[in-house]
């Protein structure tokens, strides 16, 4: 059996919710002399859920039973919706913060791309801050002299090299971070793609990073992210987390589409409660719908199927030029297009206050197999964003036509799949190419 | 559960385990060593960006002190005349005043570790302890340099024949280093370990400090107070320390080994109770800030 790097007993994680400042002095006080008369903790907690909310209403299990191993060597992608406990299992790794019970046992150096540029002063120069960051993830100063060379080149900023960061452009400045987490060559690496904002270069730059540490043998990453198709790329195996449990774990296909089938209930279909919908004093957003041709919700969509988006909105006044848009983005969060109702033969026209639906007609033979997000902007041109980035998702799961034909993929390469008109003529004359 | 932890225990020695709770008292010693380098280039950055883009530049670790003595001399000699134990004011104030910085300095950047250091803690994990070490050994390096200037006025005022009379209690001087290091070190991080919980602390602590240092005879020496308020002032653990390092070095002052114990003792209670609130803070307040 290989060793493990890494293994996690019933780890579980309490939040205190709401306001910390008002009322915990007295708690603690509570606390405090209970423990003096010998009685039980009042706040501490219990076993059943039930008497946690009665003591207190205001506890939070962000996580709940971790039990996790992994294996030295292996690539995990964890996976889970926002506010699964993905952050916090990472807190508890990096040590930032405590478990409440369990225990996590950890082999080797444990590093993590979340940290970049953690403590990089405006005023010391990149080479110091090169020193300090480093110190700060752990390495000593032999360490980081012996890759001083390598970081420098990497990030490309050798020039510089003796100028505060401050006058770094923040391209460099990200350069320079990142190298130096890069060449941390820790034993674990934890990549959290969430927090690892930055340009799209940036962000390859980390995944190349991962696939290449992940192929010297010994590394053991954890990735987490929101993108499926990395998480497929670079994981052979996954855990799925879902209200701070794990719910599944295993080979990254099954575990993803068990994330996916978990999505799909509400996914195709964002309606918000009258008094949370988002609205400014202009306008109210009620809904965003994915429809197939019947008009149905819960339907598999195939790549011949026409879609509409349709969204539902009411002006609360009179607003001249006003659009609504919506952006298409796959699951490699690229933008495959944006288009608005102004396209309507009304749409330019001042609109009256009122209830509107707006449906956007995406024509069948258009869109390959994936995930989608349909995010929904109502604006005024050169003038508000009213509403922004409101988003509903849908997944076409069927191939209708395979414009290749018989091919071994499953489906044909490319983010989109049109049906393009082609035509096949047949030159009459001989074959030799010089007759042509 | 059973098969979790044989598993556990098959996978032999980790490097490292993380515990809900550590031990209520837990110094680790080895990992501030293993994080030396950091403490040092922490120390660094303090001094490189606290006088980049200044025109006096390290200058102002002199001038700080000159001008608070200065000040001192005008308002507390001159002006309220204030007894200075027969000593040259000038000489009476800059030891009291390199004394008090260096308590002060330790005391105020310590208290505000945890909140200057929230996101810095909420990325990534090194000892704690280490960012409280790099502020007293920052504190000490300009005691140092504002220690040098004392004794060159001390040189210049004994080569014009002052009544001064520096003595072998001078060889103390690492003691009381030491005490008034530890003093305030330990108060900083109760203080700071508190703040992470009682915001109010913060504001609190500026009037606190100044009303600690008017009642340690920073700017009036003890002698100058009626018999039976003497005990109130030495109740005050700094007051052994200020006053015996006035006695070393300018041969005025009271000192008394009784009193240096008191003060020791002092700070080991201090210390041990900053280290016991500080593990225990420094585990979780991320969740609280």
């Amino acid at each position: 059996m290989p060793r493990l790097a890494l293994m996690m007993e019933d780890v579980s994680k309490q939040y205190r919710l709401g306001e910390v400042g008002s009322g915990t002095f007295a708690h603690d006080l509570n606390r405090w002399f209970a423990k003096i008369l010998g009685r039980p903790d009042p706040l501490a907690p219990v076993g059943r859920e039930e008497d946690q909310i009665a003591a207190n209403g205001k506890l939070m299990w962000a996580l709940r039973g971790i039990d996790i191993a992994i294996e030295q060597g292996s690539v995990v992608g964890i996976i889970g919706h926002n506010g699964a406990g993905k952050s916090t299992l990472l807190k508890l790794l990096s040590r930032v913060t405590a478990p409440t019970t369990g225990r996590i046992g950890i082999r080797g150096r444990l590093a993590s791309l979340l940290e970049v540029g953690t403590g990089f002063h405006p005023d010391l120069t990149g080479r110091e801050n090169v020193f300090l960051n480093g110190a700060i993830m752990g390495m000593n100063r032999r360490e980081i002299q012996a890759r001083l060379d390598e970081i420098v080149a990497f990030a490309g900023v050798a020039k510089y090299i003796d100028t505060p960061v401050k006058r770094y452009s923040s391209g460099m400045h990200v350069r320079l971070a990142f190298a130096v987490a890069a060449h941390l060559e820790p034993d674990i690496l934890i990549v959290d793609e969430v927090l690892a904002v930055g340009d799209a270069d940036f962000q390859a730059k980390c995944l190349g990073k991962m696939e290449d540490v992940s192929q010297k043998s010994g590394r053991t990453i954890l990735f987490v992210s929101h993108n499926m198709a990395a998480v497929q790329r670079l994981c052979p195996q996954a855990i799925l987390l879902e209200q701070g449990r794990v719910v599944m774990e295993g080979k990254t296909p099954q575990v993803i589409s068990q994330y996916l089938d978990s999505a799909k209930v509400a996914m195709r279909l964002t309606r918000w409660e009258p008094d949370y919908c988002p609205a400014t004093s202009q306008v109210r957003l009620y809904s965003i719908a994915v429809r197939d041709i019947a008009g149905r919700l819960d339907s598999l969509l195939s790549t011949l199927n026409e879609i509409r988006i349709e969204i539902d909105y009411a002006l609360l006044q009179d607003i001249p030029e006003l659009r609504v848009a919506i952006q298409l983005i796959d699951a490699d969060a690229i933008v495959l297009f944006s288009s608005s109702d102004c396209l309507d033969k009304t749409g330019r026209k001042m609109r009256r206050a009122g209830r509107y639906r707006s449906i956007c007609r995406i024509p069948p033979g258009l869109m390959t197999v994936g995930r989608y997000v349909v995010q929904v902007f109502i604006e005024v041109p050169l003038g508000d964003v009213l509403i922004g980035k409101q988003e509903v998702q849908f997944e076409i799961n069927e191939l209708g036509l395979n414009p290749l034909g018989r091919t071994v993929k499953p489906v044909p390469p490319g983010v989109m799949l049109p049906i393009l008109e082609w035509q096949i003529q047949e030159l009459i004359n001989d074959a030799s190419p010089e007759a042509a | 559960m059973t098969s979790s932890q044989d598993r556990w225990y098959s996978a032999g020695e980790w490097d490292l385990e993380i515990h809900p709770q550590r031990p209520w008292l837990a110094i680790p010693v080895a990992e501030i060593w293993q994080y030396r380098d950091l403490l040092l280039l922490l120390v660094r950055r303090d001094f490189v960006s606290l006088y980049k883009q200044t025109i006096l530049g390290p200058l102002w670790f002199l001038l700080q002190p000159l001008l608070t003595t200065l000040m001192f001399t005008l308002v507390f000699g001159r002006i309220a005349g204030l007894s200075t134990d027969g000593l040259p004011r000038i000489l009476f104030y800059l030891a009291g005043v390199t004394c008090w910085t260096f308590i002060s300095d330790t005391l105020t950047k310590t208290s505000e570790t945890f909140v200057q250091n929230a996101s810095l803690f909420g990325k990534v994990y090194f000892p704690r302890m280490i960012i409280p070490l790099s502020i007293v050994l920052s504190s000490l390096i300009k005691f140092g340099v504002q220690f040098v200037l004392f004794l060159a006025f001390l040189g210049w005022h004994l080569f014009h024949g002052a009544m001064v009379h520096p003595n072998a209690a001078m060889l103390l001087l690492p003691l009381f280093l030491l005490l008034m290091g530890g003093i305030g070190l330990g108060l900083g991080m109760i203080v700071t370990a508190l703040t992470t919980k009682y915001r109010d602390l913060r504001f609190l602590l500026s009037f606190a400090i100044q009303l600690i240092m008017y009642a340690t005879p920073v700017i009036y020496p003890l002698s100058s107070l009626p018999g039976e308020y003497r005990w109130l002032l030495m109740a005050n653990p700094l007051t052994p320390i200020i006053e015996g390092f006035r006695f070393a070095f300018l041969g005025q002052g009271v000192l008394h080994w009784l009193h240096l114990f008191y003060s020791t003792g002092f700070m080991a209670l201090v210390l041990f109770v900053a280290l016991v609130i500080f593990t225990r803070v420094e585990q979780t307040f991320m969740d609280t800030v």
